[in-house]
């Protein structure tokens, strides 16, 4: 029997019982929807933190104080010493470093915001003017030198003090101090648990002022370049560590490691949920089996009379294969396009989620869908092929 | 052309033995027309098997024009069944789902032909059996006659020497029966092996040789 005859003979056949290939192919594309549409959203997610992650700043080595490691601790503190504060000479130094494109100090506190009688317990940054393009910040308004007593708002803080007009060269209170408005922040919405339009960004040594104090909470520092990230690690990690008295007190990260780290997490979860998506394609491959075993059943008497007029038990083999590989691919298709379709509602509904099916995950779909629909054809196509003419002839 | 030496086929039903042939020894010649009678559990269907190669004899051996056929592959068997021999059944056994062109045209596409000979030779022989506007009716629509001219009709597209029928009129009333007849021995006139198995005595006497059967042995062989 030709290839073309084996494969219209096996469509005729599947045309002639409706219902059953319908839901074999129903069965077929759910399991590669499933695939599809939950590696979507594991992939989405992915992209989403990732995305999160790079709005914070490229090429990123945070300076924190103290040092995080969970053996021996702080060696220091059996002598009586504490660890010693990140200062602004710190920063500085660590801000000469070669391989440095920028760097940023960091305060972190709250004072009440005053002006025209409105008050507003707010979020403030101390920095300076670099701090905005190493987080990725834009003014829309005025401009930033870090100069004294400037401050910049967020875009919802401009708005509600001065519903009415423009903010910039307005003078507020800030804590039982006096500034000016050089600068409003464009919207940018929420950013690793900041809500940048509800902050205030004020030069470093006013917070320090402010909040009374010397320390800084980090430093933020961009490299030159990715290659420039490691090097730059150590020679921050020796500077800080001369400056204060070789005992090694601060932490350095880099937005890379931590970058990475969460990269593989979700890419490990992405592939776990697509795991469990598979096994819903193997229940349908033991449909597809179930099927085409009664099928060879219900067709016993007609695959006596293809053997009785000279089928060969391959020619039979063959058929049934056929058909399962015309299920599998109608069923792969569909749940193809369901997949997609269900990907595109999520990104419908959640906007921000980047939710596309990545190719690898709808190539395997459907690829699996061949595959158990073939494997799981093998037995009953086996079975069909060894039937005894005679018997199979008179229906048993 | 068929020589059948020693034939014997047992089936087990439960712990019994049935022997169903019991050193079974025939020779038909090429252009013979037979019939084998024999009450029911003769053993005539399973002779009639055997020579049609649908049924595998335990032990003796078959000679199909002059070779072995019981020592042939599942595959080569197919071969022989596809282009030596035609079956004729009492219940027709056509594929319900396919119409009565496309039932003839099924030896053909076993065969591997390209599908504008098939056409040709199907039109050729749905002319030749009375069928032509038959053609695209499912077996649910036609007649019991027609079925079973349908189900000749593929038994022979494919000019087998030999052409087996078993009980091929059992499904039929006496008229139709005997224009079923009618036709398999004017395929009988025009060259073809024919054997007819029936319990039907007025059938069996048109055949010009009478094979009678008991128990699984032959009890009879007449001219």
């Amino acid at each position: 029997m030709k290839l073309r005859d084996t494969l219209s003979l096996s469509l005729h056949s599947i045309a002639s019982t409706r219902t059953r290939s319908l839901l074999i192919v129903l069965a077929m594309a759910l399991g590669v929807g499933a695939v599809v549409v939950l590696t979507a959203l594991g992939d989405g997610a992915r992209r989403y933190v990732v995305g999160q992650f790079a709005s914070l700043g490229t090429n990123l080595v945070i300076v924190l104080p103290g040092r995080a490691e969970t053996s021996g601790g702080f060696v220091g503190a059996a002598l009586g010493q504490t660890p010693r504060d990140l200062t602004l000479d710190d920063a500085q130094a660590v801000g000469q470093l070669p391989g440095v494109r920028r760097y940023a100090p960091l305060n972190v506190g709250t004072a009440e915001l005053a002006s025209g009688g409105r008050l507003r317990e707010v979020t403030i940054l101390g920095s300076n003017a670099d701090l905005l393009p190493i987080r990725h910040m834009a003014l829309s308004h005025g401009s930033f030198s870090g100069g004294a007593a400037q401050i910049v708002v967020g875009s919802v803080i401009a708005r509600d003090f001065f519903p009415d007009g423009d903010a910039i060269g307005q003078r507020v209170r800030l804590g039982d101090r006096r500034f000016r408005i050089s600068g409003v922040l464009s919207k940018q919405g929420e950013s690793m648990g900041f809500n940048t339009d509800e902050i205030v960004i004020v030069p470093v040594d006013d917070a320090q002022a402010l909040f009374n104090t010397e320390t800084l909470f980090r430093i933020l520092v961009e490299a030159n370049s990715r290659a420039a990230i490691e090097p730059l690690k150590q020679a921050m990690t020796q500077v800080l560590k001369q400056r204060h008295d070789g005992e090694e007190d601060v932490t350095v990260i880099t937005q890379d490691a931590v970058l990475a780290t969460f990269d593989r997490i979700l890419s490990a979860l992405t592939l776990a949920v697509a795991g469990i998506a598979a096994i819903s394609l193997a229940v349908a491959g033991i449909l597809v089996m179930n099927v085409m075993l009664v099928a060879v059943t219900q067709r016993t008497s007609e695959i006596g009379l293809l053997k009785a007029i000279g089928a060969p038990a391959a020619d039979i083999r063959r058929l049934f294969l056929a058909e399962a590989l015309w299920l599998s691919l109608a069923g792969g298709a569909l749940g193809f396009a369901l997949g997609h379709l269900g990907s595109w509602a999520i990104r419908l509904a959640y906007p921000t989620l980047p939710a596309w099916p990545p190719t690898w995950a709808s190539v395997a779909g459907i690829a699996t869908a061949l595959i158990t629909g073939i494997v799981a054809s093998l037995l009953p196509a086996a079975r069909a092929a060894r039937l005894d003419p005679v018997r199979a002839l008179s229906g048993k | 052309m068929i020589r059948l030496t020693s034939i014997t086929r047992v089936f087990h039903m439960g712990d019994q033995e049935v022997r169903a042939l019991n050193d079974v020894s025939l020779d038909i010649a090429s252009g013979e027309y037979v019939s084998i009678m024999g009450p029911s559990g003769s053993g005539k269907s399973t002779l009639l098997n055997v020579i049609g190669l649908l049924d595998r004899p335990d032990s003796g051996r078959y000679e199909l024009d002059g070779s072995d056929v019981t020592a042939l592959t599942e595959t080569e068997q197919a071969r022989v069944r596809r282009e030596k021999i035609g079956f004729v059944f009492q219940s027709f056994h056509l594929v319900p789902r396919l119409t009565a062109a496309q039932n003839i045209e099924l030896p053909l596409i076993l065969e591997g032909l390209a599908p504008a000979e098939r056409k040709q030779r199907v039109d050729a022989v749905l002319d030749a059996f009375d069928l032509t506007d038959r053609a695209t009716h499912r077996p649910a629509e036609l007649s019991g006659g027609q079925r079973q001219r349908v189900a000749i009709a593929r038994a022979t597209i494919l000019r087998p020497t030999a052409l087996l029928a078993d009980e091929p009129t059992g499904n039929l009333d006496h008229r139709i029966g005997a224009e079923v007849m009618a036709l398999l021995e004017a395929l009988h006139h025009s060259g073809t092996t024919l054997i007819v198995v029936t319990h039907d005595r007025e059938l069996g006497a048109r055949a010009h040789r009478h094979i009678a059967m008991r128990d699984g042995e032959i009890v009879g062989d007449e001219k």
